[in-house]
């Protein structure tokens, strides 16, 4: 006997766990991204009733691709006098290297009776959110809506607008991808690196989103964490040949299993230099080691790969004193190299400052602040690096005033709260 | 197929003070991209240079403006109308558009149901 609670659970994994797939694989029947989400809503709601009738099915997300995309045929043969002036999707039939990931099934009919061979197009749904020709933020947005099922109240909050704009920011890009004819398909090989980049920065952008909140009153919204995480998972299964992407996933993974560890439990903000390494996930900084280690081969490594190495190196480090800080900057000069920034160099000066002296470090930061002072000049990391080295070199009072300076900037207020702390004891 | 306008704007200053040289290499350069784009099959279904915003009029209502509707430092200085399958492959076209002394915009052809 299922009960209500079983099913109520199987749907909700369901819709974690299958959406994505559920809904690419409809947009292809429907040709449409709105009509595809109706119906793959609708195919949930029916499961609903269904599964507590009949009970769950074996397959769960098999079931609902199909009831799916028999909606969205059946809209279409409903709709078949109309259907001239819907704006289609275009889904040219061009080969890709990458559609061997996928499915190429002839015709949405044979797809339907073809039970057990539902075509992959998660990846479709995600170059098509990601295309360079959407705003980062849109691509954000869409890449949360139709890839990983969020509510647009959801994301609103994530992002922190209201819901009105993120639903016309949503419905926004979806009217460009139908109007300028947005293709649905995975880029060829050989637009590969300029396509893939776009699609790596929103899942990294869902992730530091939650990893730093940007505002608000706690550090870590670990839905949106996990959502990330989850994604590159995915996309690293799809694209097993591509680096950036196991580099992705591997930082992010490294990354977050200092998650317990970043703040305390009056939810102060902790540095790396003072968090409990005892406490960090051993297991999952292994596993991103070894992906690491997987991903330098092979060439030039990409910015994530560096990325992650360069977290790496701190997850490995048995104290923050014996941090290879020599190869840490030796890191960030790839970076550089990778992935020229002025957030990136004043990463690097950060470590040169560890590994050559608060002294060096402030040296440094006066030819990157004359450099590039103006692109920086809204970001508080670069006047709380500077008071960190002052702080370091005992001149309280300049180091008071740069601490003044981030606290100007500063938005979180787990941040704030620190950068407080830090002023209250130069002060002393 | 999908019909696509690609405006080219660019700084009008630029052409002012250029060589003849330097005319005659965008001459060529919008020769050579007209003959590009035959060759790699796509098609171009028309297309302008225009005259320079010094000689544009506006008009909004009853009033008539000398100048062109918008000042920028980037004029619209020309248009081609092409064909393609979708925005990428309207994209690749674009960015073979001579535009030395700017950039250009693609915008799909607006489409209405026939009745």
């Amino acid at each position: 006997m299922t009960t209500a609670d079983d099913v109520n659970r199987a749907l909700a994994d369901a819709h974690r766990h299958e959406w994505a797939k559920v809904l690419a694989a409809t947009v292809r029947v429907a040709g449409d991204l709105d009509l595809a989400q109706e119906c793959a809503q609708d195919a949930y709601l029916s499961a609903l009733e269904t599964w507590r009738r009949d009970g769950i099915p074996r397959n769960p997300g098999a079931w609902l691709t199909t009831a799916a995309r028999r909606k969205a045929l059946d809209s279409h043969r409903r709709a078949a006098a109309l259907r001239a002036r819907l704006p289609l999707l275009i889904e040219p039939t061009g080969n890709s290297h990458l559609q061997r990931y996928g499915d190429e099934s002839p015709s949405p009919e044979t797809q339907l009776t073809e039970m057990d061979e539902i075509p992959d197009d998660r990846l479709r749904l995600v170059f098509t959110c990601c295309h360079p020709a959407l705003a980062r933020e849109a691509q954000v947005a869409l890449t949360l809506r139709l890839v990983c099922g969020l509510t647009t109240e959801q994301i609103a909050h994530a992002f922190l607008v209201s819901e009105s704009t993120m639903a016309a920011r949503v419905t926004r890009a979806k009217k460009k991808i139908s109007g300028a004819r947005i293709p649905y398909r995975v880029p060829e090989a050989h637009e590969l690196p300029e396509r893939l980049d776009p699609v790596l920065s929103a899942v990294h952008l869902v992730f530091t989103a939650g990893h730093t909140a940007p505002t608000g009153d706690t550090l870590v919204r670990p839905d949106l964490v996990d959502r990330a995480i989850e994604l590159c998972r995915v996309l690293a299964e799809l694209m097993p040949d591509e680096r950036e992407v196991r580099g992705l996933l591997a930082l992010m993974i490294i990354t977050d299993a200092r998650r317990a560890t970043r703040v305390d439990d009056a939810g102060q903000l902790v540095l790396l230099e003072d968090q409990d390494r005892s406490c960090w996930d051993r297991e999952t900084i292994e596993q991103g080691r070894l992906m690491v280690l997987e991903a330098l081969r092979g060439g030039r490594p990409g910015r994530f790969v560096i990325q992650a190495a360069i977290a790496s190196l701190h997850a490995e480090a048995p104290t923050f004193a014996d941090t290879d800080w020599g190869q840490a900057v030796e890191l960030y000069d790839l970076l550089l190299e990778a992935w020229p920034s002025p957030v990136v160099a004043l990463n690097r000066i950060v470590a040169v400052g560890f590994r050559s002296g608060p002294e060096a470090g402030l040296a440094a930061l006066d030819e990157l602040e004359a450099e590039a002072g103006r692109t920086l000049s809204t970001y508080h990391y670069l006047p709380a690096a500077r008071a960190d080295f002052l702080r370091r070199l005992g001149r309280e009072e300049a180091a008071a005033a740069s601490y003044r300076r981030a606290l100007a900037l500063v938005e979180n207020d787990v941040e704030r709260a620190f950068l407080e702390r830090r002023l209250a004891e130069v002060r002393q | 197929m999908a019909q696509y306008v690609v405006l080219i704007y660019e700084n009008e200053s630029d052409y002012a003070s250029a060589s003849p040289e330097v005319y005659g290499e965008v001459m060529d350069a919008h020769n050579r991209f007209t003959e590009e784009v035959v060759a790699r099959g796509g098609k171009i279904a028309g297309g302008n240079a225009l005259q320079g915003t010094d000689t544009a009029t506006s008009i909004r209502g009853d009033v008539v403006t000398d100048g062109p509707f918008v000042e920028t430092k980037e004029a619209l200085g020309g248009f081609y109308l092409i064909e393609a399958d979708d925005l990428d492959q309207a994209i690749k076209i674009a960015g073979m558009v001579p535009a030395r002394f700017g950039g250009v915009e693609v915008r799909p052809v607006m489409v209405f149901p026939e009745a």
